[in-house]
């Protein structure tokens, strides 16, 4: 199975007055190609930091963090701030194209296909974020990370801020874009439900370490670690 | 949905301001006279048909002079807030987005200058240059840049946070155009309102400037100086000081009006 991403041994440490805290402890995983990786955790357990880390925000002090894909993109738990409100969704969405010196009119035309993949209209197109519902907004975060074509896509908590009906919607739309364009996601969510329905592998995350991962069904069927077995019995059966 | 409330401040400040802009659009191409023409015959001559708002000691009218002084202290404004707002604007965009010690060093010099009271550093400024429209503007300029920097620092602090950002970062977007582009549309409300504030100290210190005497020079008019020429007639002439006052008042609170109307709509 091909890799999209490498982390070997990584550790990040954050400055707290004058020692250091360690957020990310000895990480060590991998995303394979067309897969949808889950990370669970409470928050605060370093899920976010991570996704930092492999996103080159964040410096780390030891390990390595190999890329086998062009620029990952990134999807964000929050539709209001990730999305400029001064801009059309339009503009939005071809910002990315410009930035590959795309010429005009093949902009347009990618967008207005993206949009169609995707599920807004011509007509959304055209409004400002901030005149679109939630799922809507996150429609077009999706959109705007995979128009320039990119293979590996990080999602942070992308349904947590939405309704639990325009949550399935989201969650469908992406495991169906996953499946056509052959994506390899790192989805990250506090939900364990989510988790399992989306998921094809799954790692479990606590305070900086990975506790355990496996495949989803093994995962929820056998859980190895006793933080997991925890964490599944706050599940409603 | 929340109803919309009329925004009745920047209605009237922008009928105001426009009030005044075709006031003083109209001096440049006519005055029913010319400012700066004498004519002793109409020395103190009252507001009437003749002359509309009246004439001062050397019989010239006042109406003209007021079309004419009214076009030099919105120069002088503009001027200032364009310079002093621009190269504060600048700075602030630079200082709030990278942040690090160059941002330490521009703010801790932003302090000093900011710590003085406006017009006394201009004074200060005036002092060494000298009088004159153009070293005016240049004094008010220099004196108003921390102001813009301050806020527009504050609102790059901010948005720079935002994911936006970063998302445009991951897609390749240069630093410059993350400021420019992206980031500095929604400063706008911000920092068109501290423009409109902005000029209206830059009218007000014109005009105190004039009056001391350190600011336009005769023969340009100006508000300020017609006030101070017009003080020592002010009970027999009173008409004299009340129409450039009037002016002063209008442009000054026209501009406040708009700029608290701009920061109600950007929802401040």
């Amino acid at each position: 199975m091909k890799k999209v991403l490498e982390v070997k041994q990584v550790s990040v440490s954050y400055k707290e007055g004058k020692s250091r805290k360690e957020v990310l402890k000895d990480i060590s995983f991998e995303v394979r190609e067309n897969e949808i990786l889950g990370l669970v955790g409470e928050s605060g357990c370093g899920k976010s930091t991570l996704s930092k880390a492999i996103l080159g925000f964040v410096k780390t002090d030891e390990g390595e963090i190999v890329h086998h894909t062009e620029r990952p993109q990134m999807i964000f738990q929050d539709p209001f701030s990730s999305l400029n409100p001064s801009k059309r969704v339009e503009w939005i969405l071809e910002e990315p194209l410009r930035m590959q010196k795309i010429p005009k009119e093949r902009r347009k035309q990618k967008v207005l296909a993206m949009g169609e993949k995707v599920g807004l209209t011509t007509e959304q197109l055209r409004r400002y974020p901030r005149e679109l519902s939630g799922g809507q907004r996150q429609r077009v975060s999706i959109a705007a990370a995979l128009i320039q074509g990119a293979k590996f896509i990080i999602a942070d908590e992308p349904v947590s801020a939405l309704d639990v009906t325009i949550q399935k919607q989201i969650m469908e739309l992406m495991v169906h874009l996953q499946e056509e364009m052959g994506l390899s996601i790192l989805f990250i969510s506090h939900d364990l439900n989510v988790i399992y329905q989306m998921c094809d592998r799954v790692m479990v995350m606590k305070d900086g370490k990975i506790e355990e991962q496996q495949d989803t069904e093994d995962l929820f069927a056998h859980p190895k670690s006793s933080y997991t077995k925890l964490l599944l019995e706050g599940l409603p059966q | 949905m929340k109803k919309k409330q009329k925004n009745y401040n920047l209605i009237l400040g922008i009928f105001i301001a426009l009030f005044m802009l075709l006031f003083l659009l109209a001096g440049l191409f006519y005055t029913p006279y010319d400012p700066d023409a004498m004519n002793g015959a109409a020395k103190f001559a009252a507001p009437g048909t003749e002359h509309l708002f009246g004439c001062d000691h050397f019989g010239r009218d006042i109406l003209s002079r007021v079309m004419k002084g009214t076009g030099t202290t919105f120069f002088v404004a503009v001027s200032t807030v364009v310079l002093g707002g621009g190269i504060g604007i600048l700075v602030g965009a630079f200082t709030g987005y990278f942040g690090g010690w160059v941002d330490e060093v521009l703010m801790r010099f932003n302090d000093v200058v900011f710590s003085f009271p406006h017009i006394l550093l201009a004074l200060v400024f005036i002092g060494v240059l000298g009088p004159g429209k153009y070293n005016v503007i240049l004094a008010l300029s220099v004196v108003f840049i921390p102001s813009f920097a301050r806020i527009t620092r504050g609102e790059f602090l901010a948005q720079k946070e935002m994911d936006y950002v970063k998302s445009a970062r991951l897609m390749g977007v240069s630093h410059l155009r993350i400021m420019f582009v992206h980031i500095f549309p929604n400063t706008l409300p911000s920092v068109l309102s501290m423009a409109a504030i902005g000029f209206n100290n830059a009218v007000l210190a014109e005009a105190g400037m004039s009056y001391l005497g350190i600011g336009v020079q005769p023969p340009d008019a100006s508000l300020g100086r017609m006030l101070s020429e017009s003080q020592t007639y002010l009970m027999s002439a009173p008409w004299c000081a009340i129409f450039p006052g009037l002016c002063i008042l209008l442009l000054a609170l026209g501009f406040s009006l708009l700029s608290d109307g701009l920061l109600k709509k950007g929802g401040k």
